[in-house]
C-alpha cells in the first residue's frame, strides 16, 4: 500500500535520511523505531510531502506521490497524527474534528462520524465543547487521533503517539491504536522511540540508525534480536 | 411560505442590535448641520473597509503585512486612470480599483507566501516603499508629487453625487457590503481554512488544507477590499498624491487594527472609529493631541493587548455575542520558531 524506495532526504547539506526503503501492507500496523535523531520524523515528513525527497520514490497505492503537495497526500487517504498533537488550540475539540473532515464533503457522513468518534472516545465526548488547548496531554492525543480518522484515511500515520503522556494514557492510546487498526481495518505506521510498547502491538518493526534501516524484522524476531534487546529494550 | 413568515420577526429580533445600529447611521446624519462632522464620519468608513481589508490577513490567517496602504494607492490610481483617461463610470472604475489591486495583491503574493512569519512582512514593507517611490517619480502616469487633481466625482446611472451626505450614504454601503460578504466568506469553508492555517499551519497541512492557496487568496481579497476603499477616497477627495499612501499610512492601519481588536468584524470598524475620533475629539489640544493618540495606543497595549474587542469571534448576529468561548490569540508567537 505504502512503498518508499531508496529515499534520500536533506536538509540543506545534511543528509537526514540514506536510501530508506519501507513498506506497509493494508490492514497492517507497522512501527519504525529509532533513538532521537536517527532520521524517523523525517521519513513521516518525506511520506506527508511536507519535506522533498532529493532521490528516490514514495508510493501509495502504486501512484506516486513524492512530488504532490502535502493536501493531495492527506486526500488520497493517508493521515497523520502529528509529534506533540498539533491540535488547533483555539478552536473547541467539536471544531476540531470538523477540520479533520475538511477534505471531505459528505455532511452526513461527517454527522455520523464525529457520533462514531465520540463513541470511540469517550473522553473526546465529554470535553467537545472546551477549546482545545485547555485540554490534557493525554486528552489531546484522543482529540488529534480522532481528528486524523475524520479523514477516514487508509493509513494512519503516527508520530510519537506516547510523547509526554502519563503511563496510563500511553496504555490508553496503544490499546485505542490496536482497536482502530482491527475495527476500522487502518493500516498504521507507528513511528516511535517507545520500542517495547510499540513492539507489543506491530506485526513489523523497522530500525532506524542515523538516517539509515538498520534493521527491519517481524515484530516477535526483533523482540528477541540480542542488538536490539541492548540497543532499544533495556534488557540486559 | 408559512415558515419564512414566522422565521422574519425572529430573524429582526436576533439581530436588532445590528439592525438598530445601522438604522442609527443611516437616520442620524441628515440633523448634523456641521458638515465638517460628516466628513469625519465618511473617513471612518473609508478606514473602517480599509482596517477590515487587513484584519483578513492579520486577523484571519496570521499574515502579518505592514505595507497595506500599498494596495489603498493602487486602487486610488487605478480608479482616477480609469474614469478619467479611460471615461469608464464610476461603477466600473471601482470594480476595475478593486480588480486590479487584487492583481497586484496576487503578483506579491504568489512568489512570497512561502515565506512566513517576519520575512514575508519585511516583503510587505518593501512594497510599501517601491510602489511610494514609483508614484513619487513616474511624472509621466501619475504626476509625480503634485497628484492627480480633480478626479470626478462618483455618478451612479447618471445621478452625480454632489454633498457630503450622498458621499456619507455611499461608503455606508460599502461598509455594510464589506462586512456581509466577509461574514459570508468567514463562515463558510474559505472561512474555516484560514482560521485552520493561523492556529496551526502544519495541523492545516496535515488536514488536507493547501495552505499556500489559501493564503494566497487571502492576500489577494485583502489587496481587492483595500483597492475598494482607495477608489472611493480617490473619487471622494478628488486629489490624490503619493503622500496620502505612506509607510505611515500602513502603520495607522495596523494601529487601528491593534486598538479594535482583530479576528472578528466588529473590532476593526471600532479601531478604525476610535483613532479617527481621538484626534478629533482633542483637536482643542491643537499639536499636543498627538500626545493623547499616542498615549492611548500604550494604555491600550498594556492593558488589554488583544484590542478592545480582540480575542473574541463576535458574529453579526446578537444572539451569538460571546457565546463562543474566548480565543485570545497572541500574535507574537507567530514569530518563534516551530517547536
Amino acid at each position: 500500500m505504502l512503498k518508499l524506495t531508496d529515499v534520500n532526504t536533506f536538509y540543506g547539506p545534511i543528509q537526514a535520511l540514506k536510501n530508506v526503503s519501507l513498506t506497509v501492507n493494508p490492514k497492517e500496523i507497522v512501527s519504525l523505531l529509532g533513538g532521537n535523531a536517527c532520521g524517523k520524523s523525517t521519513t513521516m515528513k518525506t511520506i506527508l510531502g511536507l519535506v522533498r525527497p532529493k532521490h528516490g520514490r514514495v508510493e501509495f497505492f502504486g501512484r506516486r506521490i513524492d512530488r504532490l503537495p502535502s493536501s493531495d497526500i492527506v486526500r488520497a487517504g493517508i493521515a497523520p497524527v502529528l509529534e506533540a498533537r498539533r491540535l488547533f488550540p483555539f478552536l473547541t475539540v467539536h471544531e476540531n474534528l470538523l477540520m479533520g473532515a475538511y477534505t471531505r464533503n459528505d455532511t452526513e457522513g461527517i454527522r455520523t462520524d464525529v457520533e462514531r468518534m465520540y463513541a470511540l472516545f469517550p473522553v473526546v465526548k465529554e470535553r467537545n465543547r472546551q477549546l482545545a488547548s485547555t485540554l490534557s496531554g493525554g486528552e489531546q492525543q484522543m482529540v488529534a487521533m480522532a481528528r486524523a480518522l475524520m479523514a477516514r484515511p487508509k493509513l494512519l500515520i503516527m508520530d510519537e503517539p506516547s510523547m509526554g503522556l502519563s503511563p496510563l494514557y500511553v496504555d490508553k492510546v496503544f490499546e485505542i491504536i490496536q482497536m482502530i487498526n482491527r475495527e476500522e481495518g487502518v493500516a498504521v505506521l507507528l513511528v516511535e522511540q517507545n520500542a517495547n510498547m510499540a513492539l507489543s502491538i506491530a506485526c513489523r518493526g523497522y530500525v532506524l540508525q542515523t538516517g539509515e534501516i538498520v534493521l527491519h524484522d517481524t515484530a516477535e524476531n526483533l523482540k528477541n534480536n540480542p542488538l536490539m534487546q541492548k540497543a532499544y529494550l533495556g534488557v540486559a | 411560505m408559512r415558515s419564512s413568515r414566522i422565521r422574519f420577526p425572529k430573524f429582526l429580533l436576533a439581530n436588532a442590535p445590528v439592525l438598530s445600529i445601522i438604522a442609527v447611521l443611516a437616520a442620524v446624519p441628515p440633523f448634523i448641520t456641521n458638515m465638517y462632522y460628516v466628513q469625519v464620519l465618511v473617513f471612518i468608513g473609508i478606514y473602517a473597509i480599509l482596517t477590515l481589508s487587513l484584519n483578513l490577513l492579520n486577523g484571519y490567517v496570521g499574515l502579518l503585512s505592514i505595507g497595506h496602504a500599498a494596495f489603498y494607492a493602487i486602487g486610488a490610481y487605478a480608479s482616477a486612470k480609469l474614469s478619467m483617461e479611460l471615461g469608464l463610470p464610476w461603477v466600473l472604475a471601482l470594480a476595475g480599483a478593486g480588480a486590479i489591486a487584487g492583481f497586484f495583491g496576487y503578483l506579491i503574493a504568489k512568489p512570497t507566501l512561502r515565506l512566513s512569519g517576519i520575512y514575508l512582512t519585511l516583503v510587505t514593507l518593501g512594497f510599501n516603499m517601491i510602489l511610494f517611490l514609483v508614484l513619487q517619480n513616474w511624472m509621466s502616469f501619475t504626476n509625480g508629487p503634485l497628484g492627480i487633481m480633480d478626479v470626478p466625482p462618483p455618478s451612479i446611472f447618471g445621478f452625480v453625487l454632489s454633498s457630503r451626505l450622498q458621499y456619507y450614504y455611499l461608503i455606508l454601503a460599502l461598509v455594510l457590503l464589506t462586512v456581509l460578504s466577509m461574514h459570508r466568506l468567514m463562515t463558510c469553508r474559505f472561512g474555516r481554512a484560514l482560521t485552520a492555517i493561523r492556529e496551526n499551519e502544519l495541523a492545516a497541512e496535515a488536514t488536507g488544507v493547501d495552505t499556500t492557496r489559501y493564503k494566497i487568496q487571502a492576500f489577494v481579497l485583502a489587496a481587492f477590499y483595500a483597492g475598494i476603499a482607495g477608489s472611493f477616497y480617490a473619487h471622494f477627495v478628488k486629489y490624490i498624491s503619493p503622500d496620502s499612501f505612506t509607510i505611515n499610512e500602513s502603520f495607522i492601519l495596523l494601529a487601528m487594527l491593534a486598538f479594535g481588536g482583530q479576528g472578528n468584524l466588529i473590532g476593526p470598524i471600532v479601531g478604525a472609529a476610535a483613532l479617527i475620533l481621538i484626534p478629533e475629539a482633542f483637536r482643542p489640544l491643537q499639536e499636543y493631541r498627538m500626545f493623547v493618540y499616542g498615549g492611548v495606543l500604550i494604555v491600550m497595549m498594556l492593558v488589554r493587548r488583544q484590542g478592545l474587542l480582540g480575542g473574541r469571534s463576535y458574529s453579526l448576529r446578537w444572539t451569538r455575542f460571546d457565546s463562543a468561548p474566548a480565543r485570545i490569540y497572541e500574535r507574537g508567537d507567530k514569530f518563534l520558531p516551530e517547536g
